[in-house]
């Protein structure tokens, strides 16, 4: 077997997919199990020949359930762990992702989304999974979803998204599109020991003081590995300190509080964004993934029409970056909101927005982007009313 | 500063997406300048109606789909009746010869100033030694006609993108079509608009 170099230092032309595999590695993945689906496949397809290389570990599983299934456990194994798929597969691994919530499981899922619902659109762009994101798997419980606009952000957000889930042990995901995925760009790899890596908090204590669940103050208990000497116990029923399962309303109130306020309390350290033309702006476009590209274009015509236009793109999208939508909705007069789907970011918007200023869809069902005339028509018209 | 807008289209097989990424290519890793590439195609993996479309500028590229075409390369006949009309006032049309017909029955196909040059790539291909290169011979006679990349740029790419035993055929592809190009005997300094 020949041997490459982990992280691949240097200028390329990647596409999406192949990017987000490269940011990975470079993050310290080391197991991948998925099962290939378009538009995310050249993901699995990079990781099958690279991981090999560098003495990770790929499988081809029989389906997304296993999957996650084999992500959860190679974690639990003390390896950083990835799979990719797109909405169809994302829908079967909605089980395993509250498992991987409640057991507090560092690892990270991509989903290229594709036009859907059901097997929908296979080759196509689709924004329609951000609501699944969020609350896709049953019961309360908070998450971390990245959305990359760029190849470059492929790399770049794969690495975030593998630090932020050891950072507060949670699977983090990785909400890209099959434009994103697909689109082939210049990719700057920085050196080795450039890139911040995070790694899981490890129990270093005797053996018999070992609470698997006993959190420190910032609400993120210390892990350890299967194997290491300590007395590990994992399950999906509502547990205490020890692991043990109980029926306690106390100690579901405890638990399910505290993963919630893990990323709560944490929001300013986790939320991203970037804004352009903001200061000044009587009007904000609001959008993330590819959707946030062609509004850039949309307020760049509409600012040479004369239009005080801002835009503000997502990275993060949940946690929703609640505070900077309402504190904006104070001085402008309306949000414009484009998305490949009929209506979902859209309603985050206009909840912090609160009334204070007016947010207007522009939505599509996906198979195409918007165009960016399209938007700058809305534009116009908030400026006509 | 300068800002390319390509498309090239054709039929599944052509080489139309590996055209596409080698020009994008040479100009973000080897002219260090920003390249982005988007491609569509169907279904089947040959056959079908494919096109990819490349825009190269000096600043960050956020809107990544070609409108208004600085040049169209158009393999297939399909692709010219569906793009020609698209190309800007003052860009190149470059069609394989071959397998486009200009005579449409229609005049208002190609707006006025744009120079068309046609090029029998896939029989030039052929008397190399594969009609595979069809695409790389047309790469040649685009990068001879515009300024869009380097030569030497698109040379590193085509060395550093294909397998081992290619490499020959595509650079001698490549050469033969940038020499047609030069006997056309002008090149497009800078942007067309």
């Amino acid at each position: 077997m020949k041997r490459g170099p982990a992280v691949l230092t240097g200028v390329h032309f990647f596409n999406g997919d192949v990017a987000c595999a490269e940011g990975a590695l470079a993050a310290g993945c080391r197991f991948f199990a998925g099962y290939p689906i378009t538009p995310a496949t050249e993901i699995a397809e990079r990781m099958a020949e690279r991981l090999p290389e560098i003495g990770g570990t790929f499988i081809q599983m029989e389906d997304e359930i296993a999957s996650l299934s084999a992500v959860l456990g190679a974690s639990w194994a003390g390896v950083k762990a990835m799979t990719a798929t797109s909405g169809p597969g994302f829908s079967l691994m909605m089980e395993n992702l509250g498992f991987g919530y409640m057991t507090e499981t560092p690892c990270v899922i991509v989903n290229v989304q594709r036009g859907g619902p059901s097997t929908g659109l296979p080759t196509l762009v689709g924004q329609g999974d951000m609501m699944q994101a969020r609350w896709g798997s049953h019961g309360d419980y908070e998450t971390i979803v990245l959305a990359p606009s760029s190849a470059q952000e492929m790399f770049d957000l794969t690495i975030a998204a593998f630090n932020l889930s050891e950072k507060y042990r949670l699977p983090v995901l990785l909400l890209s599109d099959a434009v994103i995925g697909h689109i082939t760009e210049r990719v700057v790899i920085p050196a080795e020991e450039e890139i911040p890596i995070v790694n899981r908090k490890k129990f270093a204590g005797p053996r018999e003081a070992y609470l698997p669940y006993l959190p420190d103050e910032d609400l993120v208990p210390p892990m350890v590995a299967a194997g290491e000497g300590y007395r590990v116990y994992i399950t999906g029923l509502t547990h205490d300190e020890r692991g043990y399962p109980s029926t306690s309303p106390e100690v579901q109130e405890r638990l399910v509080r505290r993963l919630v306020e893990k990323i709560r309390r944490n929001a300013r350290d986790i939320i991203r964004m970037e804004e352009r033309g903001v200061e000044d702006a009587e009007v904000v476009l609001v959008a993330y993934g590819i959707s946030a590209r062609v509004a850039y274009r949309a307020m760049e015509l509409a600012r040479a029409a004369g239009r005080r236009v801002g835009w503000l793109r997502l990275i993060t999208v949940w946690p929703f970056p609640e505070e900077r939508i309402r504190d904006l909705a104070t001085r402008v007069r309306a949000f414009i909101v484009p998305e490949l789907n009929l209506g979902q970011i859209v309603r985050e918007v206009e909840r912090c927005a609160a009334g204070r200023a007016r947010t207007i869809p522009v939505l599509r069902p996906g198979g195409a982007v918007h165009d960016p005339r399209e938007i700058l028509a809305i534009i116009e018209e908030t400026f006509h009313d | 500063m300068s800002r390319w807008e390509v498309k090239i289209a054709g039929f599944g097989g052509q080489g139309i997406i590996l055209a596409g990424y080698l020009l994008g290519k040479a100009a973000a890793v080897y002219d260090r300048r920003h390249a982005t590439m988007v491609q569509s195609y169907g279904p089947e993996a040959r056959g079908s109606a494919c096109a990819s479309q490349v825009i190269i500028a000096d600043e960050p590229i956020y809107y990544p789909y070609v409108t208004e075409p600085d040049v169209l390369i158009a393999m297939s006949q399909e692709a010219y009746m569906k793009f020609a009309a698209e190309v800007k006032p003052g860009g190149l049309l470059l069609i394989e010869r071959d397998l486009v017909a200009l005579d449409t029955g229609r005049s208002d196909f190609v707006r006025s100033g744009v120079r068309l040059h046609a090029l029998s790539a896939t029989k030039i291909a052929e008397e190399l030694g594969h009609r595979i290169v069809a695409n790389i011979v047309m790469l040649g006679f685009l990068c001879a006609l515009a300024p869009i990349v380097s030569p030497s740029g698109m040379k590193e790419a085509l060395r550093s993108s294909l397998p081992k035993s290619a490499i020959e055929l595509n650079l001698l592809a490549f050469e033969t079509g940038y020499e047609r190009g030069l006997q056309v005997g002008y090149n497009l300094a800078g942007n067309p608009s």
